[in-house]
């Protein structure tokens, strides 16, 4: 069979995925980066690697998320994309007349306006609305609530609670202070959803027309507090598609699919589960900037190197 | 009598004709260098806090150049509102408290004094040269400025082209040099043509459909790369064709598209609508300019603001309601010493994407299943 590999390497999550010529998604994989995210490809493709080594030919791979070019390089990818555009090609897939996305991840917030099935515009999380899902995670975990758990607590809620959305930060202080002076969890949990909801809308949706079909996907998007809270605020019902939380590897196995085009594939295979990496890092010294410049090997040979501001350390 | 050494504030090409102006007018030029990491984080260490990066830059160009002895330092005023009329004699007071010995000269724009005007002239020309001379100087290195932008609107134009990435910056970094080796005006006029000439070797694909973005904002963030981390070579390379709408030989008509020039507008009068007051920095050029380019059918436009400037934020909100009336796409940056550079280029690279769709998609409507003239490269 010949599938195409998306992956999509965010801060909480590495997502991956395989999806046939019509876009049925045949496999879809969530794993915690958990801050490693050379490892944590490698367990990704293991994981592929034993289920279907001998029986799929990928055709083409693509990568996105924020550790989209180590990915790309480990992999062998033949389309690296930023997580916007892979969000919304796999969204108008899906849900060819959607006009407006919410996507929510764990450091990164974004809205994306779609008319005709075309971005016409987007906006991600700029000084403020950043790390809601990492915000939500710590919560639980401070709360001995587990994650999963988490957003349907607030569906019990009667009472509305404000907190302070402005910063999670203050969000956070005022939600132990309401804890002190004696609040239900649940109305606690569900004001942090209203929060966490207004907060967006403010930052990341201000200036926007929001109109529906409205699709929220992302990690987040699974907290049913939050979903229902957006319902709420915007008035609108809310779609949560099948594949939310994988939606910017599949945009990215999308993406490979139109790359390659029938073209020979740049993807080095599952075998790059059992290669060595080696990661280092060094100071540019050879102009004021000082560039930090990141490099990687495998097994011994430098595949990448990134954070020059000029071409000088491109060239491998 | 002895030769003054003289410095100035560091600004994209243009530092190469500045210095030939000041060596005819009989200086001994200490070059500023080009900030740096290291300049940033000097200003960023003296000065106040919610200042802008534009005067962060600046103070950190002078921390740089002046311990290598400098008499004068020679930079601009303002007007109206903006608070970079104050910068200099801000600047001068941090600089004289951490010790440096130096005379500050101001050049406030000729139209507001006149008369103020010429005495800080005849006051920069120390070694009593005659008018007819220093017309002549200035007439030569205003030619030289001409040719650096010439060459630089070149290479905007040929970036997003290129079939090997990187090949026209590469170039543009050599030819540059022609024009800032040349000292007549005919040999300014002979490099430029040369230089031109060379660069068009570069192979390209001139049928490749590319995307043209506007750009607008504050005028140091956009004249000065280091300041915006190189942005328009950022853009270049995403296949887009970047137009800045602030060169210092003022602005051009665009000649690249023929069959829409209608007579255009001045940058103020298609301002007017939406902003008739001058509201300091270029606040206004930056709405009046947007409004011209989607005259011109450009696909989008970006803004370029230092953070805390308040006239370009009052033109950010303005830029809004112009986005959603003209269904024209407008992305903002406010760049301080904060700004992380992996931000700004997943957003600008998603940005050029949603243009290139959007651009695929009218163009297939519009020839109803015929074939495309040209495709669009993806990477």
């Amino acid at each position: 069979m010949e599938l195409y590999l998306g992956i999509d390497v965010g801060s909480v999550s590495t997502n991956l995925v395989l999806i046939d010529e019509d876009n049925n998604v045949y496999e879809s994989l969530y794993l915690r980066t958990k801050g490693q995210p050379i490892q944590v490809i490698k367990e990704g493709m293991q994981l592929l690697k034993e289920k279907y080594e001998d029986k799929v030919t990928i055709k083409g791979v693509g990568t996105t998320g924020s550790g989209r070019y180590l990915a790309g390089v480990i992999v062998g990818a033949d389309i690296i994309k930023n997580e916007i555009t892979a969000h919304a090609i796999a969204t108008t897939t899906f849900v060819p007349e959607v006009q407006t996305i919410i996507e929510i991840g764990g450091q990164d917030s974004k809205i994306i306006i779609i008319r005709d099935g075309v971005v016409t515009d987007f906006a991600m999380n700029t000084v403020c609305a950043a790390g809601t899902g990492s915000f939500l995670d710590q919560q639980a975990s401070r709360l001995n609530i587990p994650i999963e758990k988490f957003g349907d607590l607030a569906l019990k809620s009667t009472v509305s609670v404000r907190i302070a959305g402005r910063c999670t930060v203050f969000a956070e202080s005022d939600m132990i202070h309401k804890q002190q002076l004696g609040y239900k969890i649940e109305d606690i949990i569900n004001g942090l959803c209203e929060a966490l909801v207004r907060n967006y809308l403010n930052n990341v949706g201000k200036n926007k027309e929001i109109l529906p079909p409205i699709v929220f996907q992302g990690g987040v998007a699974a907290n049913r507090g939050i979903r229902e809270a957006f319902a709420r605020a915007l008035g609108q019902d809310i779609i949560v598609p099948k594949h939310f939380n994988v939606m910017g590897a599949i945009g990215a196995a999308i993406l490979a699919r139109e790359a390659t085009n029938g073209q020979k594939t740049n993807f080095k295979g599952f075998m790059v589960a059992d290669f060595n990496y080696e990661t280092r890092s060094f100071e540019c010294n050879h102009c004021p900037n000082h560039c930090e410049i990141a490099e990687i090997s495998e097994e011994g040979k430098v595949i990448g190197r990134w954070g020059g501001r000029c071409p000088r350390w491109e060239v491998i | 009598m002895k030769t003054l050494r003289i410095t100035f504030p560091y600004m994209g090409n243009y530092v190469h004709a500045f210095r030939g102006l000041l060596e005819d007018l009989g200086y001994e030029v200490v070059m500023p260098v080009k900030p740096s990491k290291r300049t940033l984080d000097l200003g960023v260490k003296y000065a106040p806090e919610f200042s802008c990066l534009p005067y962060k830059i600046v103070l950190g160009t002078y921390l740089e150049t002046l311990p290598k002895g400098v008499d004068r330092i020679v930079t601009s005023g303002g007007v109206g509102p903006c608070r970079a009329g104050l910068y200099a004699s801000l600047h001068e007071k941090i600089l004289k408290k951490l010790g440096y010995q130096f005379e500050m000269i101001v050049l406030e724009p000729p139209l507001v004094d006149l008369k103020g005007f010429y005495k800080t002239v005849q006051h920069l020309n120390y070694k009593n040269y005659s008018l007819w001379y220093i017309y002549k100087t200035i007439k030569r290195n205003w030619r030289k400025i001409k040719a650096l932008d010439t060459v630089e609107q070149k290479a905007l134009f040929l970036r997003p082209r290129e079939l090997t990435k990187g090949s026209v910056s590469a170039r543009y970094k050599e030819v540059l040099q022609y024009i800032i080796n040349a000292y007549s005006e005919k040999e300014i006029a002979e490099a430029e043509y040369e230089a031109l000439k060379e660069l068009e070797k570069v192979p390209v694909d001139l049928n490749r459909l590319v995307v043209k973005v506007g750009m607008v904002g504050e005028i140091y963030v956009l004249l000065e790369p280091s300041s915006n981390f190189e942005i328009e070579e950022t853009i270049g390379h995403l296949g887009a064709e970047v137009k800045r709408s602030m060169f210092l030989t003022g602005w051009t008509r665009d000649n690249t598209m023929p069959g829409k020039s209608e007579d255009l507008l001045s940058v103020k009068d298609a301002a007017k609508p939406y902003l008739p007051e001058l509201i300091g920095g270029h606040g206004q050029d930056s709405i009046g300019n947007a409004i011209l380019y989607i005259k011109q059918g450009f696909d989008g436009l970006i803004q370029l603001a230092p953070f805390t400037c308040i006239p370009e934020i009052v033109a950010r909100t303005i830029l809004t309601r112009i986005s959603q009336e003209n269904n024209f796409p407008i992305l903002t940056f406010f760049l301080d010493e904060q700004t992380g550079k992996a931000g700004m280029e997943t957003r600008l690279e998603a940005f050029i994407d949603l243009l290139k769709r959007k651009k695929l998609h009218k163009l297939e409507k519009a020839e109803k299943g015929g074939k495309l003239n040209g495709t669009l490269s993806w990477n």
